[in-house]
């Protein structure tokens, strides 16, 4: 492989765990949630795949490990948020702090062991198209079901009647209940699938991208996934062009490291948390497209009583 | 099913007691996670919250722990009182801690008993140059506080790091990432001999004292106050949102960078690349167990020491990994959460009646 | 649902001793009521009397705590409002129940069953929505989205996805506080047509005349009872207001001898603001100006610039310095403390989350507006004993309802709120008032005592705006009155020669012949 198609299929790399955390926030957010808990489910899905992918020898085991575990974690802050009417930016916090405690404890005894990195498809021919054959056909399962996600979400929220529901109820709670639809049930659901896709994210990192367990080691990915969110403005498309420009600098950094350009290793690694905040200012400072864009309802608890 | 059932009025009692009731749980909780990891609960326990008593070095600890807790904690409060999410304090700290290790470096050979008050007031003015950055972005292009001073954070990291790799690195260090030790005059002298416990707990407590008399008694506080519970009051009322905004983060960034600056100089002695084991995420869990009140947050941060020491302890005494500590303080915030639905609600148990 | 229960002696909808309480209120009590099938039949009452929790029990939304529906004379359960939706029960809400950032179409379909449950296929229901419209005189764009809409035509969305469920019985909850009088004629003819064609309608309001108007049946409720049953086209508006308040109803009286002082004390040049949040009202060359003495009534509908009006005049948004002029100080620029201290004081719309703060003490929501006027603070401190003793004297002049200064806003009842948001500006004795919506959802007699607190306020020399929706309201307190409509006002004119048809005209945007948007 000639060294552009190198480049080309680590920038799907690293872009890929950004990918499908943010389009499960996309999802959350969309019903009116907002789940800073990101980081926190990612990096518990990470450490239940790895472990689970171990102590199995099945990578696909490792995966839905992970999804589970990241969708147990969204279930205790849905039911803070949801159920006891917590504050959603406090749970959110609370969420994080625990998933790296408890990433920390499970992880304890994996630290230092490696698995094979998660296989990547071989299609005989046509994966050995110069170029475009590895990264349309030579990618591993979870590059591809990140790509199908982003069609997926796009189609559900345009085109079924669930995903109407989803959108009227991040638009107006009250609305949505006065007509008749269960309005926590349908964030409960769209909060368990955010963490679901965090947790794949996590597998992802811990399975392929980097394939061993480490503390801390999604280095504020869902943070910056949580920011892709709002520079997509809430549409599935924006995300992925959002997901591969950040895949992109990641990836420059790591090579400019290696390049030895003079530059010091950690100043390059501020890269993408500096581009974070860029493209958060580049993106809110048009307020008025933010707010039309925004579900309304988004971070507002809901009680349903009266 | 649980329903929720409006009590009308807030309640007192429950605002006292919920953060009561979620240590207990917590607690119990602990006690239900040693047993399942294999260690006796009860030696556990015993190692985690009585043992850190039983010295005099151990208790002096606390104070120790609990001073940049109490410092970041206060200046948190304000801001969440004011809906302004400062997430980023570890960053304000670690600038804090760069900013006068730097000073405390740069005057290596000079003897002078100004040296430690600059290296203060640098660290208070680093902090709030971290966090100045939030607010100008927040104010100016409506930029997100909680993503921008958590990013800030990763940066602020880095940069230390960079520093102690490099250009602040110990020239007879054997090429340790670490700066050289501060001389007598960088360092805050102790309060009690034999014991961690300097100068800065002193400060914690004034600072608290202050931060009530803001919140309590001037119209600073009272604008903080209805900008949090009422934004469109604030407006009515013609408080500036911008100008609120500003102070909230300056305030905790000072707050925080000053902790940062005693860590360094009363604590750590150098810089080293790790300064805060996460002192400015705890603060977050201190702010709210302390119902957001300067002297809850004092409480709160002597509890959330605990957790720290008690983890060490547990780490040495029966082998728990040090991470046990991330998972109870989040536990307890969960719990803390929990139990507030108490303050303004009624829990009924059963099926629902109208549809949910 | 065309079966043999179509019996036209058995009542459509009957309730029989229906009880609902909430914490520290009981809001239905023994409510029994029945619905004859093509009826249009009125539910009466005051603010808080029980109407919205009794609509809100019949849509399923609530549950009753005692009691019986019957639906065609079988007892009914309903579960929910997809419950009422199946037996042919529609409702259109009062506050709507419409989802601003989804198109007329999604709004319609959210609220119809799903295809395979007997819906409509998407692609079909913009075609079945205009027809619905154009049958009823009800003109709709499927494509639009509501954000983009007036609040006639989104009322129109609400009463076209009933429609589109074939109902049997209509319920519409205060349906033309937000229509012009022309608007309120079309509506009404809708109605009858759809009676006619042997829907049952269950109308609420509070508005004696339009009951009177439209209704053949009306079921009077009081303090959660039901007081009375009668037939409104045999009652007069006077015997109608004394069974829905118990008592004669309060008219303010006009303070006698009222001087009008020669200079303005506030002038308002050329105001113009673009829209401020995404479709909001754009403010239009907005000119007038008030004397000392004075009232002025902006009259219009909601949605027509008047929040807007209203944030440019207290200073929330800037414009130029000459645009609003307070005593003659150009204060176009300055923001709301420098404008109070200029001798204005405003009270807006929303009582709860703008003119107070819901969770703090009204001690502390007396400061809210009050400090510098009144002396509250020193030196940036709060003179806590003053702060006490201002909002305690609010409280007592204004006979506020509360527990006392440690209250907090939101425990008041909306009428008591009001008197108190209200009392809070008069007690500081401004030379300039300006009061929007005084007495919207308010209680007969807080109104009554919050109208006679601004006429008596005027009667010592303030300058008083009042915008208002309700033209009783402005006929019987202001001097001359002017309509806002689309963000432009019309020219003031002494309330004695105007008509309320005029006014009516000029709200639904059709300018009267000598009507300029400037003076």
């Amino acid at each position: 492989m000639d060294a552009l198609t190198l480049l080309l299929l680590s920038v799907m790399t690293a872009a890929t765990p950004l990918l499908l955390a943010a389009l499960g926030e996309l999802i959350t957010e969309k019903s009116g949630v907002l789940n800073l808990g990101v980081e926190g489910m990612m990096i518990v899905g990470a450490v239940c795949a790895f472990a689970v992918s171990v102590s199995t020898g099945n990578a696909a085991a490792g995966i839905a490990a992970g999804a589970v575990a990241g969708a147990a974690m969204a279930l205790i802050f849905g039911f803070l948020t949801l159920t006891m009417l917590a504050n959603q930016v406090a749970t959110g916090l609370a969420l994080t702090i625990f998933g790296i405690g408890l990433s920390a404890l499970i992880g304890k005894g994996y630290v230092g062991i490696a698995v094979a990195p998660l296989a990547k498809l071989h299609i005989p021919l046509l994966s050995d198209i110069p170029l475009l054959g590895p990264i349309l056909f030579g990618q591993d399962a979870l590059v591809y079901l990140s790509l199908l996600s982003v069609l997926a979400v796009y189609w559900f929220m345009k085109r079924t009647r669930a995903g109407l529901v989803l959108r009227a109820v991040g638009d107006s709670h009250e609305a949505a209940h006065a007509i008749g639809y269960s309005v926590i049930r349908i964030r409960y659901l769209a909060v368990l699938f955010g963490g679901a896709m965090a947790g794949l994210a996590g597998a992802y990192l811990s399975l392929a991208y980097t394939p061993l367990w480490a503390e801390n080691m999604t280095a504020g990915r869902g943070w910056i996934a949580l920011a892709l969110v709002v520079f997509s403005t809430w549409r599935p498309g924006r995300l992925l062009a959002g997901a591969y420009l950040f895949g992109g600098i990641t990836i420059l950094q790591l090579h400019a490291q290696s390049a030895g350009w003079g530059v010091p290793s950690q100043i390059m690694s501020m890269l993408p948390y500096l581009a974070t905040i860029l493209v958060l200012v580049i993106i809110s400072g048009d307020r008025a497209k933010i707010r039309l864009n925004a579900p309304a309802c988004l971070g507002k608890v809901f009680h349903p009583a009266q | 099913m649980i329903r929720l059932e409006s009590k009308g009025e807030p309640s007192r009692l429950f605002s006292y007691l919920s953060p009561v009731l979620a240590m207990v749980l917590t607690v119990g909780t602990g006690a239900l996670l040693f047993e399942l990891m294999g260690k006796p609960a009860g030696p556990s326990l015993y190692a985690y919250f009585i043992q850190p008593f039983t010295t005099l070095y151990g208790a002096s600890e606390l104070g120790v722990k609990a001073t940049p807790l109490i410092l970041i904690g206060l200046g948190l409060s304000v801001g969440f009182r004011a809906n302004v999410w400062n997430i980023g304090a570890e960053g304000q700290l670690t600038l804090g801690a760069i900013a006068g290790g730097a000073l405390a470096l740069a005057f290596y050979e000079v003897e002078t008993p100004l040296l430690l008050p600059a290296m203060m007031i640098a660290g208070v003015l680093g902090g709030m140059a971290w966090a100045a950055i939030p607010a100008f972005l927040r104010v100016k292009f409506n930029a997100n506080e909680i993503l921008v001073s958590l990013m800030l954070t990763y940066v602020a990291l880095l940069l230390l790091s960079y520093l102690v790799h490099g250009p602040l690195r110990d020239p007879d260090g054997f090429n340790f990432p670490e700066s050289r030790l501060f001389h007598d005059s960088a360092t805050m002298p102790t309060l009690i001999s034999g014991t961690r416990l300097h100068w800065g707990a002193v400060l914690a407590v004034l600072a608290a004292g202050a931060i009530w008399l803001m919140l309590s008694r001037s119209m600073l506080g009272f604008q903080l106050k209805i900008l949090g519970d009422a934004p469109r009051a604030a407006r009515f009322a013609g408080y500036r949102e911008p100008k609120l905004v500003w102070f909230s983060l300056l305030l905790s960034g000072g707050l925080a960078g000053l902790a940062g600056a005693l860590e360094v100089s009363g604590t750590v002695g150098q810089l080293i690349p790790t300064i805060s084991p996460g002192y400015g995420f705890t603060a977050i869990i201190v702010a709210f167990l302390g119902r957001l009140h300067p002297v809850g947050v004092v409480i709160g941060g002597l509890t959330m020491a605990l957790t720290y020491i008690g983890g060490e302890t547990a780490q040495i005494e029966i082998g728990l990994p040090a991470a046990v500590t991330g998972l109870f303080q989040g536990v307890l915030l969960f719990y803390l959460l929990a139990c507030d639905v108490l303050i303004n609600y009624r829990l009924r148990f059963g099926r629902r009646l109208a549809i949910g | 649902m065309n079966d043999n229960h179509n019996d036209p002696s058995t009542p459509l909808l009957e309730l029989r001793g229906i009880r609902k309480a909430f914490p520290g209120v009981v809001a239905n009590d023994d409510v029994s009521l029945s619905i004859k099938h093509s009826e249009i039949h009125a539910l009466l009452g005051e603010n808080g009397a029980g109407k919205s929790t009794l609509v809100k029990i019949i849509y399923g939304v609530l549950r009753p705590d005692q009691g019986d529906l019957l639906w065609q004379g079988k007892p009914v359960d309903l579960a929910g409002p997809s419950a009422a939706r199946d037996l042919g029960i529609g409702m259109v809400f009062q506050h709507f129940s419409l989802f601003e950032a989804l198109s007329v179409a999604e709004n319609i379909e959210l609220a119809l069953p799903s295809k395979g449950e007997g819906g409509f296929d998407r692609a079909e229901l913009p075609d079945r929505i205009s027809e619905v419209s154009a049958q009823y005189g009800l003109p709709l764009d499927p494509r639009r989205t509501v954000l983009d809409l007036s609040v006639g035509e989104r009322q129109r969305i609400e009463i076209v996805r009933c429609l589109l469920q074939d109902p049997k019985l209509l319920i519409m909850d205060e349906p033309t506080s937000v229509l012009t009088p022309q608007e309120v004629g079309r509506l009404f003819e809708t109605l009858r047509r759809l009676a006619s064609e042997g829907c049952a309608i269950l109308y609420i309001s509070h508005k004696l005349q339009e009951i009177r108007d439209l209704c053949e049946t009306a079921t009077i409720l009081r303090g959660g009872k039901v007081v009375a049953t009668c037939d409104p086209r045999q009652q007069s508006v006077q015997s109608l207001a004394n069974m829905m308040i118990g008592e004669t109803p309060l008219k303010p009286e006009r303070p006698a001898g009222r001087v009008l002082e020669k200079s303005n004390r506030l002038e308002v040049r050329g105001l113009s603001l673009p829209a401020q949040k995404a479709f909001g009202t754009a403010l239009k060359d907005i000119s007038f100006s008030v004397r000392g003495g004075e009232v002025l009534g902006l009259a219009g509908v909601a949605g027509n610039g008047q929040p807007e009006l209203m944030t440019a005049l207290i200073g929330e948004v800037l414009t130029y310095p000459e645009a609003v002029r307070i005593d003659g100080q150009p204060v176009g620029r300055l923001g709301p403390r420098r404008r109070r201290e200029a001798g204005a004081c405003f009270v807006p719309e929303e009582r709860n989350g703008h003119a107070t703060a819901p969770d703090m003490p009204l001690a502390d929501n007396g400061l809210l507006s009050a400090d510098r006027r009144m002396g509250l603070t020193r030196g940036g401190w709060i003179l806590s004993r003053a702060r006490d003793r201002f909002a305690g004297e609010v409280i007592q002049r204004f006979s506020v309802k509360a527990s006392g200064i440690g209250a907090a806003a939101k425990s008041l009842s909306g009428g008591n709120l009001q008197k108190f948001s209200v009392g809070r500006e008069i007690a500081q004795n401004p030379g300039v008032l300006v009061i929007n919506q005084p007495t919207w959802g308010v209680d007969a007699g807080s109104a009554a005592a919050i109208q006679e607190a601004i006429l008596a306020l005027a009667a010592e020399g303030a300058a008083v705006v009042v915008i208002s929706q309700d033209l009783d309201e402005l006929f019987a307190i202001a001097d001359r009155i002017a309509v806002m409509s689309e963000g432009k006002l019309s020219r003031p004119k002494p309330i004695g020669e105007v008509t309320i048809e005029e006014i009516g005209l000029l709200m639904g945007g059709i300018q009267g012949e000598k009507t300029g948007a400037t003076v």
